[in-house]
């Protein structure tokens, strides 16, 4: 069932750190029971967006609406993933504690995990491919078992809407598969899925609907109407890695060629490089 | 003193036995919540709210005229809090980092004790004897009623702490996901570092301002070596404070005027040093162990592919080649012996009559997997 209005109504949402403008004046509608990517270069905003949804950054202003109800309300139907490097790894703790902590928000003060909770999170671990690795150490895990474990913790929140940072960070190409196919699930039964993400040439194969994002809002919709070169090369400023190939050939403004020779793949997939207007040296990627 | 007398005592010396259950209940508590404390890399903190205390206990005395603890530990606790409220004040709005933040905190704090600490010194009256055993601490002037206190405060905090074990464990792992579910994070922090407070205004007098942190940190890093459970950590934290409060300040309390704050620190100190030392799994002797097997492993490899490159050269792989020849051949000479030993017990190299060593059918199969096909599958050994 896809509830009639937009997942997330984002109207306004101004966020600064230091007078320094991480959002500017962003309006957003995410639609409900699609797959949603959020792109954009490194600083662009993206973590800071997902942040402000949840309600963990306080903005300079705007506000946010999530299935027409004020974050606060609207808790037990989110569910986050957050970026894998966040947590220390080493803490004292198994797979099966982390995934329960999933479970915290429902169970309300004083009242602790069960067998019940311990069954669930044995459920989302089942799903993600680590039921064998439930009374693992965290200390133990791979990179893309981390992220497995984190999508398993939000599994369980049994949420309507899921904001993801950066999943596919430092994942193999078959932990990226198994996690594509647990979002997939996630939307056919009806939910909204929000990543952030990176690799700009998985996005039309991934997802349904894309925010294109560089402190303003560049542009969103659907991908097949808004990942065009046009916007990328407004949202990268330019310095744009993988163009050949990323945007379908439909998405293609007709009659135009594509400008490859000037945009050079960068092979690290990093946009790091300097801002455009820096001068940095012999950035050949930048426009000239 | 024998230590059969030394239990004697401890068991039926009155004063011996009073300093015991007082030091053991504090280094439990300190124990166990420290354990949050250093996973949560607020380690220094520990320490500034220690120093900041002293001000208060100061103040404290200046202003009720008595030295009875509760009043004093009061004083602490409130100095205490206002110093991490500080610390919290000085980073969220003077962008400056928190070790800075702490830095200043405990010195303005500490300095302003001490300045107090001597103002009071000099009146003439008589009831302020003692103030300063809070510098070094003495677990010696510990009366029953302080014991009481101690463990009945402490035992309170624990309290809450297993009650809210499920919010502070995610507290400490993983905030901002506590945020996101909607937990007041904030309220948490405050409310975790306040019992941290308490568990170090607690030892103030038997351990002193100066190193109580000790008790507050040393038996976590300990116990973190032993368990990867929070659980097992927390409660072997506070088993540790314990041993560690019962010792330090026993041994003080049986000589004259040694302070009991370094003899705890030096006994926790022991306690750290043998956990990283001779922790299974993340001790450095069994880092040592491991890494050892590893190299022999990598050796016996080494010369394995060198058998089967030399092999190689003749009709039949398994030829059989002298040692000097695989000395020769490797890196590290003196090793080649027992490498080939190792090989020998493996069944994958066999010495003929001459002492000549050749690679046996299974052996050159091993190397054939091991080093023709690249980077290949784990040996299972």
């Amino acid at each position: 069932m896809t509830p009639a209005g937009p997942a997330i109504e984002v109207n306004d949402l101004t966020v600064a750190y230091r007078q320094q403008p991480v959002l500017w004046d962003v309006d957003l509608e995410i639609r409900a029971g699609a797959l949603t990517a959020i792109v954009g270069p490194n600083g662009a905003g993206k973590t800071t967006l997902i942040r402000s949804v949840l309600g963990l950054i306080k903005p300079a202003a705007g506000r946010v609406r999530i299935l027409g109800l004020p974050v606060a309300e609207a808790r037990r139907q989110v569910a986050y993933v957050p970026q894998r490097g966040s947590v220390d790894w080493d803490f004292p703790t198994s797979v099966l504690d982390v995934v329960m902590m999933g479970t915290y928000g429902q169970l309300g003060w004083l009242r602790r995990p069960g067998r019940d909770e311990a069954r669930r999170a044995e459920e989302a671990l089942e799903k993600v491919g680590m039921v064998a690795y439930a009374s693992r150490q965290i200390r133990q895990l791979s990179g893309g078992q981390q992220q497995r474990v984190f999508l398993a913790r939000a599994l369980v929140q049994d949420a309507r809407v899921h904001l993801m940072d950066e999943p596919f960070q430092g994942v193999d190409a078959r932990t990226e598969g198994a996690i594509v196919d647990v979002l997939r699930e996630l939307r056919n039964r009806g939910d909204t899925v929000v990543v952030v993400h990176h690799a700009l040439q998985t996005v039309p194969e991934y997802f349904d609907d894309v925010v294109l994002l560089n402190v303003r809002k560049i542009a969103s919709g659907p991908v097949a109407r808004v990942f065009t070169e046009a916007n990328l090369r407004e949202a990268y400023g330019g310095r744009l890695p993988f163009l050949q190939g990323v945007t379908g050939g439909a998405a293609l403004e007709p009659g135009r060629e594509a400008p490859t020779t000037d945009i050079l793949p960068d092979p690290g997939g990093d946009v790091s490089s300097p801002p455009a207007g820096s001068g940095g040296g012999g950035g050949s990627w930048t426009r000239p | 003193m024998s230590l059969g007398a030394f239990l004697h005592d401890l068991l039926f010396d009155y004063t011996l036995r009073t300093v015991a259950l007082g030091t053991a209940a504090l280094g439990a508590v300190a124990g166990a919540l420290g354990c949050f404390a250093v996973l949560r890399r607020q380690s220094l903190l520990g320490d500034a709210i220690a120093h900041a205390a002293l001000p208060g206990i100061g103040l404290a005395f200046l202003l009720t005229g008595s030295r009875a603890t509760p009043i004093l530990v009061l004083g602490a606790a409130l100095a205490g809090w206002l110093g991490t409220l500080a610390i919290l004040a000085i980073v969220r709005s003077a962008r400056l980092p928190e070790d800075t933040a702490l830095g200043i905190v405990l010195s303005v704090f500490f300095g302003a004790g001490l300045v107090i600490l001597t103002f009071v010194q000099r009146r003439p009256t008589a009831a302020q004897a003692g103030l300063e055993t809070f510098l070094f601490g003495q677990a010696a002037t510990l009366l029953v009623r302080d014991v009481q206190f101690i463990a009945g405060v402490g035992a309170m905090a624990l309290l809450l702490l297993f009650f809210f074990w499920k919010e502070f464990k995610i507290l400490a792992f993983d905030p901002d996901f506590a945020a996101s579910l909607g937990l007041p994070v904030r309220r948490l922090d405050v409310f975790l570092t306040s019992l941290l407070v308490v568990a170090i205004v607690l030892g103030l007098q038997a351990v002193g301002v100066v190193l109580m942190s000790a008790l507050v940190v040393a038996p976590a890093a300990a116990a973190r070596q032993w368990t990867d459970s929070l659980r097992w950590m927390v409660l072997l934290g506070g088993a540790l404070g314990a041993v560690a409060g019962v010792t330090g300040a026993s041994i003080s309390a049986m000589g004259r005027g040694i302070p009991t704050g370094p003899t705890v620190v030096l006994v926790a100190s022991g306690i750290v040093a043998v956990s990283l030392l001779a922790a299974p799994g993340r001790g450095l002797v069994a880092e040592w162990i491991r890494t050892r097997r590893t190299r022999t492993r990598v050796r016996a490899d080494s010369v394995l592919a060198d058998l089967y490159a030399l092999g190689s050269q003749h009709s039949r792989v398994t030829h059989p080649h002298a040692a000097a020849t695989l000395r020769a051949m490797a890196s590290d000479p003196a090793e080649v012996e027992r490498s080939l030993q190792i090989l020998e017990s493996r069944g994958w190299a066999r010495s003929n009559d001459q002492g000549l060593w050749a690679l046996t059918e299974e052996g050159a199969e091993r190397a054939e997997r091991l080093f023709r096909s690249g980077s290949g599958e784990e040996e299972a050994t």
